[in-house]
C-alpha cells in the first residue's frame, strides 16, 4: 500500500511552506542573527503568568464552556469597546479560540462552499491560502504594491470580484509588510463592497501594534459590521504566542456556525490560558493597558532604528505603521528575494524571510522582524550593509 | 513636551547609558542635539549624578565580599540623622547608605576583600562611632538582580529562528 496515495488530494495540492524550508536552513546555523522571527521578544508579563499558575493551583483543570469562560468573554467585550469602539455581545456574538489561527480556519469553514472564491491580499500571512484550500475554497490573490504602501487598492479589489466571490480576508496591520489601513482606506473598500454580499474576515491580531495612528476595525466602518468577522487574540498584544488563545466576533448566524465546528473539533481553549488572558484584560482595563503600551513603545523605537538603517544603505522601505515588520525592497541587489535571503544567511549569517514566502507580490522584498534586541538589529544592519557592498 | 522627552531619555539611559545620542535620536524621532540638551539639563540639575557599570562581582578575578549592615543610631540635636549618616557614608568601604523606616535607622552596604576586612570595619570603625548604638551585619551570599538587571545566565532567546 502506498500511503502517499492515501493522503487527501486537497492536502497534497497545498505547496509546502516557503518559511518552513528556510527554517530548516537557519536551524543549521547556531550563530546566525535572526530577523526571521514572527513573534514578540517579550516574555508574557509576570502577573499574567501568575494568574495561570494560580488557576492550576486552584485545580481549574477541567473543560470550560465551548465558547470560553464567561469571565474572559465579558472581559473581551469591555476590551473591544474600550480600545476599538466595537460592541459585541459576549453571549451571542463571541467565542474564544485556540489562537487567532483557529478563528481564521473556523471562519473560512463556516462560510465556504466548494468552489467559492476568497480574496486574499498578496503578500500576506502564509496560512490564508492553505486554509482556504483545506476548506475547498479557491484562493484569489489581490496584488498589493509598495507604491500603495501595501494597502488594498479599491480598484484592484473591484477587478478581482466575480460572482463566485464569497469573502475577503482583510489582514491589517499586515504581516509581512507592516502596512496599516486607516479609516479612509477602509471606507474606500467599503464603498466597493457595499453593493455586494461579500463577507469580510478581518484578522486584526496586530491591532494594538500601530505607530502614530490608532487601529480602526473594519467592523467599525458604517454598515460593515453585519458582514464582518472580527478576529483578534492575545499573542501579539500581550506577548502570549505560546498560550494559543484568540477570539472571534461576528453576528449570530455566522458565529453559531463557527461555534458548531469548534465544539466538535476543539471543544474549548486551554483553561489555564483563559485564566491568564482574563487577567491580562481585567488588569489592563484598570491600568490603561500598561503592559501593551510599554511593549509597543519599545517596538516603535526599534522600528525607527531599523527603518533608518535600511533606507540609509539604499534598501528602500516605506514606513510601516503597524505590526513588528519592515519590508524593504532588495531589487537594487540584483538578486531575487530567495537568492538574497539565502546568500545573506550563508555569507553574513543574518536570517530574513524572502517576501515570496508570503505571495508572488513579495518578490523583490524581504521581511525583517524588529521584535529583536537593539544590539542584534544594529549588528544585523552592519552585516547586511557589508553583504550589499560585497555584491 | 521637554519634560516628556527628558523622561524618555532618562528611561533609555537607565536601560543602557552607553546608547549613543544619534541612536537615541532615531529611536525617539528627535535630533541628537535635543537628546544632548535633555541629558545635559538632567546632569546639570543633579537628576543624573553619574554613569557607571553594573558589575557581576562573582566574575571578578579578586574576591569581593559585600555586607548589608543595619545600624541603629541616636539622632543629634538640630542635625537629625544627616550628620551621622555623613560620617558613615564618607568611608570609602561604604557603597550605599540609606535612612530607613522600621526597626533600625541606617542601611549601610559595605564592600571588602574578605569577611575579616568587613568585620574589622564594623567592629573598629563603624560601631565605635559616637551615636552608633548597634550594628547587625548580614553578608550577601549571592546576587540575583541589581539595578534592574538579572545576574543569572539564562537562555537568551527560546523563540523559533524563523516563524510565520
Amino acid at each position: 500500500m502506498n500511503l502517499y496515495d492515501k493522503v487527501a488530494r486537497n492536502v497534497v495540492d497545498v505547496p509546502p511552506s516557503g518559511i518552513r524550508k528556510f527554517f530548516d536552513i537557519v536551524q543549521e546555523m547556531p550563530n546566525a542573527i535572526t530577523l526571521g522571527i514572527g513573534e514578540p521578544d517579550f516574555v508574557t508579563p509576570w502577573h499574567i503568568r501568575e494568574a495561570a499558575i494560580t488557576s492550576i493551583k486552584n485545580g481549574e483543570t477541567s473543560y470550560t464552556s465551548n465558547n470560553g469562560t464567561v469571565e474572559l468573554r465579558k472581559a473581551i467585550q469591555v476590551y473591544m469597546k474600550d480600545r476599538f469602539g466595537l460592541q459585541y455581545d459576549y453571549a451571542q456574538e463571541m467565542m474564544v479560540t485556540v489562537g487567532a489561527s483557529e478563528a481564521i480556519d473556523l471562519a473560512l469553514r463556516a462560510i465556504i462552499n466548494p468552489g467559492d472564491e476568497v480574496l486574499i491580499p498578496d503578500p500576506s500571512y502564509v496560512s490564508y491560502v492553505p486554509n482556504v484550500l483545506f476548506a475547498y475554497g479557491v484562493p484569489v490573490p489581490v496584488q498589493t504594491y509598495a507604491a500603495d504602501e501595501f494597502r488594498i487598492n479599491p480598484e484592484n479589489l473591484r477587478k478581482a470580484i466575480t460572482p463566485k466571490t464569497k469573502a475577503l480576508i482583510l489582514p491589517y496591520p499586515n504581516n509581512p509588510t507592516g502596512a496599516v489601513m486607516g479609516k479612509e482606506h477602509l471606507q474606500s473598500l467599503a464603498d466597493v463592497l457595499k453593493d455586494t454580499e461579500i463577507l469580510i474576515i478581518s484578522d486584526e491580531i496586530y491591532a494594538e501594534l500601530t505607530y502614530g495612528q490608532k487601529h480602526v476595525s473594519f467592523a467599525a466602518i458604517e454598515g460593515m459590521r453585519e458582514r464582518t468577522i472580527v478576529i483578534n487574540g492575545f499573542s501579539k498584544a500581550f506577548a502570549m504566542t505560546g498560550w494559543r488563545l484568540g477570539f472571534a466576533m461576528a453576528e449570530k448566524p455566522i458565529m453559531d456556525a463557527m461555534k458548531k465546528i469548534h465544539q466538535y473539533v476543539i471543544m474549548c481553549g486551554s483553561t489555564m490560558s483563559q485564566a491568564a488572558a482574563a487577567e491580562a484584560l481585567v488588569t489592563g482595563a484598570k491600568n490603561q493597558y500598561e503592559d501593551v503600551m510599554k511593549m509597543r513603545n519599545d517596538y516603535d523605537m526599534r522600528r525607527r532604528v531599523i527603518l533608518k538603517a535600511l533606507n540609509d544603505m539604499g534598501l528602500s522601505c516605506f514606513e510601516p505603521k503597524g505590526a513588528f515588520y519592515v519590508f524593504p525592497c532588495i531589487r537594487k541587489s540584483g538578486l531575487t528575494s530567495e537568492e538574497f535571503s539565502q546568500r545573506l544567511l550563508t555569507e553574513q549569517k543574518v536570517a530574513v524571510v524572502p517576501g515570496t514566502a508570503f505571495g508572488e507580490s513579495g518578490e523583490g522584498f524581504v521581511r525583517c522582524c524588529y521584535a529583536v534586541s537593539l544590539k542584534n538589529i544594529n549588528e544585523a544592519m552592519r552585516r547586511i550593509k557589508a553583504f550589499l557592498e560585497s555584491l | 513636551m521637554t519634560e516628556q522627552l527628558e523622561a524618555r531619555v532618562l528611561d533609555l539611559l537607565c536601560r543602557d547609558a552607553r546608547t549613543d545620542y544619534d541612536t537615541m535620536a532615531v529611536m525617539l524621532g528627535v535630533t541628537a542635539e535635543e537628546i544632548a540638551t535633555a541629558a545635559a539639563k538632567m546632569e546639570a540639575e543633579g537628576l543624573i549624578i553619574g554613569y557607571s557599570a553594573v558589575v557581576n562581582s562573582e566574575k571578578l578575578k579578586e574576591d569581593i565580599v559585600s555586607a548589608l549592615i543595619e545600624v541603629k543610631v541616636s539622632p543629634q540635636r538640630n542635625q537629625g540623622f544627616d550628620a551621622i549618616a555623613e560620617l558613615i557614608y564618607s568611608f570609602p568601604e561604604v557603597q550605599s547608605c540609606y535612612l530607613m523606616s522600621g526597626t533600625y535607622d541606617l542601611m549601610v552596604i559595605v564592600e571588602g576583600k574578605n569577611i575579616r576586612e568587613v568585620a574589622s570595619f564594623v567592629s573598629d570603625r563603624l560601631s565605635t562611632l559616637d551615636n552608633v548604638l548597634s550594628c547587625s551585619t548580614h553578608f550577601i551570599l549571592k546576587r540575583y538582580k541589581q539595578n534592574g538587571r538579572v545576574f543569572v545566565d539564562k537562555d537568551p532567546d527560546g523563540r523559533l529562528a524563523v516563524s510565520p
